[in-house]
């Protein structure tokens, strides 16, 4: 860890002069990553400064559309034992709880879990290759032990995967991503805002340096009848997903009037097909259905010498949790598969 | 294979220490620490806290566990200048000195620990699992300490004890 400077940020107008004035400067919310990353001397800062002082991002919001905004700076467990959520989004609640553990959801926050870095092995190995560390330089997994890489838009230049769970609930439920700056607001779609990583796997989003993630909203429909996420993993706890997925389900007795299917630990971002989802409406709720939306799923999949096993598991995975999306009692504590 | 060393230069080193108060097991603490150095260095370098364990240093172990304000966190991920003016309970801090807290009298009734590395990381994670009141049974219990490893395979006998504090309804 090199010998950074430390700032604080009253005001949102102090956080962007201090990150802009040199392009080695960082924001620092939970640090959970960012901390690890700099003790790794994967990244080196110049300074850190801290936002935590910011008075408002730290709590959540009804809009008058009848939407939520989840404060940036809200901690992931906060977030996730809010009463709001777990009624009205317990989708988010299930996927925020299956990540980390208790200490790191207590610190982490939820705009940081967005720009969390993957966990690839040889991102954090700065003895070889990574086109994600260092541009051009190659990349260790593709030849090397790629157990845990992506099977879905991979490109020749990087086979990570981005490790969230969080981020694979807030893609089923189309959250909106809320970004301010020094040039003023914006907002992105929850999926455009990670990258495939294609000739550019260095930038895992589309947020620019100096922009601050401020909040994440929720769409108004939660999917609190029918959802499940399952998180398959080498240790039933505190690991990152091999496999996990998030469905919510709007049923009308067991005809399916919306689908929402999102797969996490497969890709450089979260995944959904529509076409999938589009297949399953207006058809019933049956395991033969479900298994015909995950061969569409898959389709394109692409294994490499040690991770071909995540496409079976993908598409078992994918039948399973919807299966149990019907029946939402028969989750498990941290998104374990049941019995 | 290409294995030169992809280390961008180091940027100029900019940091300079602070002072800082911390508030430790109820005491006001004033140190200077330089902005990277981590509340677990603080802790152990500075105050002669060892008790606080340095496990992995990067997250994964949980022998860190502190608590801040109220909280269960990890004092490896943590910056001790961001902490400036928290209330920080380490394992010095949970008994009264000639009694034992409930946790750690558990812990030697049951055998919990073998080598004791991640015990004290182990009895702070309890204490703001038991505060955070989310844990209803056995099963919930092991989901929520899984972020404390025990390498000895005393994993049973924590969770034994740990039940035995929670279902005695003595948490603090």
């Amino acid at each position: 860890m090199n010998n950074f400077d430390y700032g604080t940020a009253p005001e949102l107008k102090d956080a962007f002069i201090q990150v802009n004035e040199n392009a080695a400067n960082a924001f620092l919310a939970g640090g959970t990553n960012l901390i690890d990353l700099l003790k790794y001397n994967l990244i080196r800062a110049e300074k850190l400064v801290d936002i935590n002082p910011l008075p408002d991002y730290h709590g959540i919001e009804e809009t008058s559309e009848g939407a939520v905004r989840l404060g940036a700076l809200m901690t992931n467990a906060d977030t996730a034992y809010h009463p709001l959520i777990e009624t009205k989004y317990p989708l988010l609640s299930r996927a925020i709880l299956a990540g980390a553990s208790a200490q790191i959801r207590n610190m982490a926050t939820n705009g940081g879990n967005l720009l969390q870095r993957t966990r690839c092995y040889y991102f954090y190995d700065a003895n070889v290759p990574c086109n994600k560390r260092n541009p051009g330089s190659g990349c260790s997994a593709i030849p090397g032990y790629n157990r845990t890489m992506a099977i879905l838009g991979t490109s020749e230049h990087c086979i990570a995967v981005f490790p969230s769970d969080m981020c694979v609930a807030l893609a089923a439920l189309d959250a909106t991503v809320n970004i301010s700056g020094a040039e003023g607001d914006r907002s992105i779609a929850f999926g455009d805002f990670h990258r495939l990583p294609g000739d550019t796997p260095h930038l895992d989003n589309n947020l620019k340096h100096g922009e601050l993630i401020t909040g994440i909203t929720l769409p108004e429909k939660g999917f609190e009848k029918n959802y499940s996420y399952l998180k398959l993993r080498d240790r039933n706890s505190y690991a990152f997903a091999l496999v996990s997925v998030a469905t919510a389900l709007d049923l009308e007795g067991d005809m399916i009037k919306e689908a929402r299917i999102a797969l996490g630990g497969v890709a450089h971002q979260p995944w959904r097909v529509k076409e999938a989802e589009d297949l399953l409406l207006n058809q019933r709720a049956t395991r033969e259905n479900f298994a015909a939306a995950a061969e569409l799923i898959l389709k394109g999949a692409k294994g490499f010498e040690h991770n071909s096993f995540k496409i079976e598991l993908a598409k078992r995975a994918i039948i399973r949790n919807c299966m149990m999306a019907l029946n939402p009692e028969s989750q498990m504590p941290g998104a374990q598969p049941s019995a | 294979m290409n294995t030169e060393l992809d280390l961008k230069p180091a940027p100029v080193f900019t940091g300079k220490t602070r002072q800082i108060t911390l508030n430790i097991n109820g005491l006001p603490k004033s140190l200077e620490v330089l902005p990277y150095v981590t509340l677990l260095d603080a802790l152990r370098e500075y105050l002669d806290l060892t008790g606080t364990k340095k496990g992995c240093d990067h997250g994964q172990c949980g022998a860190c566990t502190v608590i801040c304000d109220d909280k269960r966190i990890l004092s490896c991920l943590t910056l001790a200048v961001a902490k400036e003016g928290a209330e920080i309970t380490t394992i010095e801090g949970i008994g009264t000195g000639t009694e034992l807290h409930p946790l750690q009298q558990a812990f030697i009734d049951h055998d919990a620990f073998q080598c004791g590395y991640c015990t004290p990381g182990q009895i702070c994670s309890a204490i703001g699992m038991l505060r955070e009141g989310k844990a209803k049974t056995r099963a919930d219990v092991k989901e929520l300490m899984s972020g404390n490893l025990c390498r000895c395979g005393a994993n049973m006998s924590i969770i034994d004890a740990i039940m035995e504090v929670k279902d005695g309804g003595s948490h603090e």
